[in-house]
């Protein structure tokens, strides 16, 4: 029975595949629009700033620092995939634990960024500078930690020998969802920070 | 053709880092644009062509899409270049056109 059912399995992977990924790039897109539109809320609303603070306590030096760390993410996870792609199941390990640490790095600056922002009194509720800003940063922080969680199931199953089995997320779509996060980060770093100072 | 570039061959593991190297010297010229006062005429397109320059090279080099079939490069566009009509949308709906 078992002998029967497992070239099925073989089958159905080589169908869905296209399948899944050509999905995966349609989500992508219209997380384009979705970001796309929170980025132009912001910049109708980067001078509106009532009583409370605006751009000029951005930190530059601090967030090119996390920025340059997220970008080095994306060099990690395509490592990684290179390495998934050769079957290479320990250097992606590797690779995998890298680009979730310099996530985690990210994620950690960022919650270190709102908290100083918070203290210098810009919050949600401050001004419409404030409520786009956090949107738009909060949102795509979000996705960041999603990716995170993502790279470390993939971690997970690397360990349990089970990395290459393809019916649910493989590397391929973890990788294109992280290099996502990071090419909306490009733009958010050049709209909200370069272009405000 | 779209075949073709489906199985045109990926970058090396020396390509991407070197890919990365590039991708960092861009992000210290973005880095330094604002603080440059001879570059303030034209800091803004500057900065978006940078921002582009980058985009794009993650887009194609690490995210593969260059080498990738033609549908998953259209699903992928369609998606960043609707950005703009989207961006009038939202502009013109909050009076700001």
């Amino acid at each position: 029975m078992s002998s029967q059912a497992a070239p099925v399995e073989t089958h159905d992977h080589h169908d869905i595949r296209p399948i899944r990924k050509a999905a995966m790039w349609v989500f992508l897109g219209s997380e384009c629009m979705f970001f796309g539109s929170m980025i132009a809320t912001f910049l109708l609303y980067r001078n509106e700033t009532g009583d409370g603070p605006g751009s000029e306590i951005f930190n530059i030096p601090f967030t090119s620092a996390s920025s340059f760390v997220l970008l080095m993410s994306s060099l990690t996870m395509v490592l990684a995939h290179n390495a998934f792609e050769k079957r290479d199941a320990r250097t992606t390990r590797i690779w995998l634990g890298a680009t979730a640490l310099l996530g985690t790095i990210f994620l950690a600056g960022q919650i270190f960024e709102f908290a100083e922002f918070v203290h210098e009194g810009l919050t949600l509720s401050t001004s419409s500078f404030g409520s786009a800003f956090y949107m738009l940063t909060g949102f795509h922080g979000a996705h960041v930690a999603i990716g995170v969680m993502m790279l470390m199931a993939m971690f997970y199953l690397s360990l349990d020998g089970r990395l290459y089995d393809d019916r649910g997320l493989n590397v391929e779509l973890v990788g294109l969802y992280w290099h996502f996060v990071d090419i909306v980060w490009i733009v958010i770093f050049t709209v909200v920070y370069l272009l405000q100072v | 053709m779209a075949e073709a570039a489906a199985h045109r061959s990926h970058p090396t593991p020396a390509m991407y880092w070197g890919i990365a190297l590039f991708l960092g010297v861009v992000t210290a010229i973005e880095i330094a644009v604002p603080s440059i006062s001879a570059l303030d005429p034209i800091k803004v397109p500057l900065l978006w062509m940078l921002a582009a320059v980058k985009f794009f090279t993650v887009v194609g080099f690490f995210m593969h899409l260059r080498y990738e079939k033609r549908l998953y490069k259209t699903l992928f566009l369609f998606g960043v270049f609707g950005v703009f009509p989207l961006f009038i949308v939202v502009l013109l709906s909050m009076d700001a056109l």
